[in-house]
């Protein structure tokens, strides 16, 4: 039962093959027996799960049913969620249990769906391994000494390892894309105000985008239908039409045009990843796709202008947490500036603190020009690059990491090197464009992820692709061995 | 040395909308502490702004009254700095593209000459909360209802001079944002409140001196008394030879001092940048014209239209078009009289002089307009005398009614009859000999003074009913 | 460009942030490393680009002046470290 994707557990629910509880349950218990080895998990509220889970079956057997009824999901810990923790993988808010809903978590539970708990991540989602939580590394299904990715890895690992089916990420410069290729799963970042912002613990305002992560494509456009939508309460969010994501899945690629960002394919690109990516393009082409050669000029450029604008937008963002309304206070502060400081020294860990002292750094009197306005103007030449490109090909293709799942600790004393490891993810959030990352196959025993870029609010097409890719791929259905046991 | 002050003003405006500039909360003053702080006001995680339109609609105007050059694409930026009443960590504000741009205001001083003051932007921004610093066991508390309060920030030139200037500047501008409607106005409640730059040059000197900062005066009698005082500790240091530090200072009203404010002693850096989670405001001339069209008449134009069409001075037309509920009850009781010098005498001296006396303002006058319309025709048609009509007034006041009601109750009807008047000239004339004697004997300039002594007698046998006029006429012809 | 102790003193104090002694030098040689990276934008000629703050370029939408909340103090401060008659409490505050 816990490797049946969302599509297989909505036909089988309706079909009275097993009930929302049956499934809740085999999920929760599999989530005690094996997450200890993954850490994916930051909250788990079974009794609140269960008692969703029976209210669905309740709605179900009545005939009153909306599209997730029932469906288990896991959601990561940026999503404010009434009356549950929802710690941002901080000490910050170790305590903090909002009362409201983020509009994600509403639409989530408008559409019907139970959920299982609050997923480990990077600390503000200021990751690419997930090794900054406060909570603990998550460790990679296929390999337990390895990292998931990050920012969302314990969605990631949740999903690869099956316990969930799906599961809400965030991505600003590839926290959904980066953990789901090295996770082996599928995951889509919308165009930027596709998905609501409201309630999502903000990391860089003009870069955050909620998304789904699940097992396959189809999976993906069915969280994505209950995800998207325009919020009156976000001033960036998006008033464009939302379509039926699974309306397309369908559709055959005969014509579609490909472009291979050439420098995506350049040094830097692990060898046998590459050749993963290429068997995967072949595939494309053989369902009638053509491929072209384009030029993403300014590529180089997208970390350091990512890693200015980002720090930037998140060093203000943070200054919210100051121990006086909520989240962590430090004990007996001498006076105001005591407060301030303690609390924020212990509340944060040195990746977050790094980031808000660069991003203060980058907006102070001096040097802004320099550095933030600078960078917001090579944006504009990054997201051009795109603007060209699309004037000649639909959707672009490429690797969606330099290469496979890196060891714990491997990079943790290196922030730069970290960094690097998003060449090809942050363009697409300086651009607000959607793309996703879907399993191409393995490197050593580890899944490697091929990443397609759409035009903006083009997610339908991206869908199409890659579901049309897993109807004649399997690498997507391959599962870890660690997650072999436990209850299914 | 002679000093010149150079003074220019940044006033807060809290606009009167009813929810706050970024968040559904109501902006009601006095409700208790933090019950009008939503989770968008609290900063609590996840939470985002959304852009109130009737702020925005309440800056265009305010922008068309100065007829000031209107941001058609104004950005939003966060200002950042830590303080216990800024929850988010940074103010919402703007920066580089204020939603109003250059304009000029004109005032007029007490010698009825006017001038021009410049006034370089008005930009929309969030209010802070509160610390109160009652003890809670060395605590401060934080009362955030007033954060996200909309502001209209204006920011004048440094064209002002004096105290007097500041303050007519300052009055000015209440007078037209109440007119348009945007503010209340309230400074007790803190609705306008103004930080003033100040510094002093040699007289007859261009270059400007190092000014400092005096934050947040919130009464006209204060700014008036902060100059003064700011004046006199500037020059002192400046006559000594010393130097003016550049500071942000603090009036303290019962000490009546400024001083320097600990909280600024560190340098900040505001680090201004656009607003992510907001996008930029742009209006086109549509919306403008729109909101053109439904301006109100303003406080300069309708003080011309009182001296040209109703013939009053320059004086008595500024005071009555200072409020428009001011000008609208005087235009109102001269609609129903007819006469706009008398209705003006009027309103300034009987209507405001209770008004300040009891406290009140116009809109709680227990007289109505229409009221002392009515009144005023009496006195037009002769029915009373002024002197009766201001016993009639005070009935009034007290809620006896109408003019003719307390006329009639009271029998205070003027006496016109000449019969019954020349009884009572030849009345006075019989029992005031020695008087009648001095009269005739003196010359005619004398005699106009004399013959006030009869008309006194008269009016006092008459309980001041007779009609003044006729008994002058009656003494005339009789005392020969 | 580099940057030096002196400097990280002062973006930790205008971010609030205290930095324990001990910590101060491995703090300056990582924001420097990652300064030394973004420094690379210095050699692009942007000349007179806009700059670009929102991916989409959109623009504001505005919001009808309702009052739509109602008071949820209770639940507000219930979550909060310190609060008493309804007041946050923070150490004195100084004008």
């Amino acid at each position: 039962m816990h490797t049946l994707t969302v599509a297989q557990l909505m036909q089988g629910l309706r079909d009275k093959q097993f009930s929302s509880t049956e499934v809740t349950q085999c999920l929760l218990q599999r989530i005690g027996e094996l997450d200890a080895q993954y850490n994916s998990f930051i909250t788990v509220d079974a009794d609140r799960a269960l008692a969703q889970a029976r209210a669905a079956d309740q709605r179900l057997e009545q005939g009153q049913t909306t599209p997730l009824t029932g469906i288990p999901v896991a959601h990561k810990d940026i999503f404010c969620t009434e009356g549950v923790r929802t710690s941002c993988g901080s000490r910050m808010l170790d305590n903090f249990a909002p009362p409201y809903d983020a509009t994600v978590i509403k639409q989530f539970h408008d559409a019907g769906a139970v959920v299982l708990g609050k997923t480990n991540m990077d600390e503000f989602a200021m990751g690419s391994s997930n090794e900054s939580s406060f909570y603990g590394a998550v460790r990679n299904p296929w390999d337990t000494g390895r990292v998931p990715g990050g920012s969302s890895g314990g969605s990631a690992a949740a999903v690869a390892a099956c316990l969930a089916p799906a599961a809400t990420g965030t991505d600003t410069g590839g926290s959904i894309r980066q953990p789901a290729a090295l996770c082996g799963i599928t995951g889509l970042k919308p165009t930027y105000g596709r998905v609501s912002r409201l309630g999502m613990i903000a990391f860089a305002s003009s870069l955050d985008q909620g998304g789904p992560m699940a097992r396959s494509a189809e999976d993906c456009a069915l969280l994505l239908n209950a995800m998207a939508g325009h919020d009156p309460l976000d001033s960036t969010s998006a008033e464009a039409p939302v379509p039926n994501y699974t309306e397309h899945l369908g559709d055959s690629l005969e014509g579609l045009r490909v472009g291979l960002p050439r420098e995506y394919f350049s040094e830097g690109l692990d060898a046998a990843t590459g050749e993963c990516i290429q068997t995967a393009l072949k595939e494309l082409e053989a369902r009638g796709a053509t491929l072209v050669d384009v030029s993403l000029p300014h590529t180089q450029l997208t970390v350091p202008t990512y890693y200015i604008i980002a720090p930037a937008e998140a060093s203000t963002n943070l200054s919210r947490f100051d121990g006086v309304r909520y989240g962590h206070r430090c004990d007996d502060p001498k006076d105001l500036h005591d407060l301030y400081t303690r609390t924020r020294e212990e509340g944060f860990g040195d990746e977050v603190k790094r980031r808000i002292l660069v991003g203060t750094y980058a907006l102070s009197a001096g040097y802004y020009d320099a550095y933030y306005k600078k960078a917001q103007q090579v944006r504009r030449l990054i997201k051009q690059d795109f603007t060209q490109c699309f004037d000649e090909v639909d959707i672009l293709a490429g690797p969606t990491t330099p290469g496979p799942a890196f060891g714990l600790g491997e990079k943790s004393d290196d922030p730069v090197s970290m960094y690097l490891e998003d060449i090809y993810t942050l363009a697409v959030n300086l651009a607000g464009l959607p793309a996703m990352s879907v399993p191409a196959g393995f490197v050593g025993g580890l899944p490697v992820g091929l990443q397609l870029i759409g035009r903006h609010f083009d997610e339908s097409r991206l869908l199409n692709v890659a579901h049309q890719y897993q109807q004649h791929t399997d690498w997507h259905l391959q599962r870890p061995d660690s997650a072999a046991g436990g209850s299914n | 040395m002679a000093w010149e002050t150079v003074i220019g003003l940044e006033v807060h405006l809290q606009l009167a909308t009813r929810s706050k500039i970024f968040s559904g909360s109501a902006t009601n003053f006095g409700a208790a502490p933090n019950t009008q702080a939503n989770a968008v006001d609290l900063a609590m995680p996840g939470m985002l702004p959304v852009l109130n339109e009737q702020a925005v609609a309440f800056a265009v105007k305010f922008g068309l009254g100065i007829g000031a050059e209107i941001g058609k694409r104004s950005v939003f930026d966060r200002k950042n700095y830590f303080y216990p009443d800024l929850p988010k960590g940074y103010q919402i504000s703007q920066f580089e593209a204020p939603i109003v741009g250059r304009g000029v205001f004109e005032i007029t001083l007490s010698d009825g000459s006017t001038r021009d003051i410049g006034i370089t932007r008005a930009h929309l921004e969030e209010d802070a909360g509160k610390s109160l610093h009652e003890d809670f066991h060395g605590l401060s508390g934080i009362d955030l209802n007033r954060a996200g309060t909309p502001l209209l920030e204006i920011v004048s030139e440094p064209d002002i001079r004096n105290a007097e200037e500041a303050v007519a500047y300052l009055k000015a501008l209440h007078s037209l944002v109440t007119y348009l409607g945007i503010s209340d106005g309230n400074m007790a409640e803190g609705s306008m409140r103004c930080d003033i730059n100040i510094s002093l040059r040699p007289q007859g000197t261009e270059t400007l001196g190092t000014r400092a900062e005096i934050k947040n005066v919130n009464s006209f009698r204060f700014v008036e008394k902060a100059i003064q005082h700011e004046f006199d500790r500037q020059a002192d240091i400046l006559d000594d030879g010393g130097t003016v530090v550049q500071e942000t200072r603090l009036y303290d009203a019962e000490r009546d001092e400024t001083r320097p404010m600990r909280s600024k002693e560190v340098a900040n850096d505001y680090r201004y940048f656009p607003e992510p989670d907001l996008l930029p405001v742009v209006i086109d001339d549509a919306y403008i014209e729109n909101l053109r069209k439904d301006l109100p008449e303003l406080p300069v134009q309708k003080r011309q239209r009182f001296t040209e069409a109703y013939g009053l001075s320059t004086y008595d037309a500024g005071v009555l078009a200072d409020s428009r509920a001011l000008a609208d009850y005087f235009e109102a009781v001269t609609k129903r009289c007819g006469d706009a010098k008398i209705a003006a005498n009027w309103v300034q001296v009987e209507l405001l002089g209770q008004l300040n006396k009891s406290e009140l303002s116009i809109g709680d006058s227990p007289v109505s307009a229409d009221k002392l319309g009515g009144l005023i025709e009496r006195i037009l048609d002769n029915s009373i005398s002024g002197k009766i009509a201001k016993q009639v007034f005070e009935a009034m006041w007290q809620g006896e009614g109408s003019a003719d009601e307390i006329i009639e109750a009271r029998g205070l009807k003027q006496v016109s009859d000449s019969g019954e008047l020349e009884a009572l000239v030849d009345e006075v004339i019989a029992s005031s000999a020695a008087q009648v004697q001095q009269y005739l004997e003196a010359d005619e300039g004398k005699r106009k003074k004399l013959v006030g002594y009869f008309v006194g007698q008269v009016m006092k046998l008459s309980k001041g009913q007779a009609n003044p006029k006729m008994v002058n006429e009656l003494l005339a012809k009789k005392l020969v | 460009m580099a940057i030096d102790r002196n400097e990280i003193e002062k973006i930790a104090e205008l971010a609030r942030i205290r930095i324990a002694d001990g910590q101060m030098d491995d703090v300056t040689e990582r924001i420097t490393e990652i300064l030394q990276m973004v420094d690379q934008l210095q050699a692009v000629d942007t000349g007179s680009i806009e700059p670009m703050a929102n991916p989409l370029d959109a623009v504001q939408r505005l919001r009808p002046d309702v009052v739509t909340e109602v008071d949820r103090r209770e639940a507000f401060q219930a979550i909060a470290p310190a609060v008493e008659d309804g007041l946050y409490l923070v150490p004195k505050v100084i004008d």
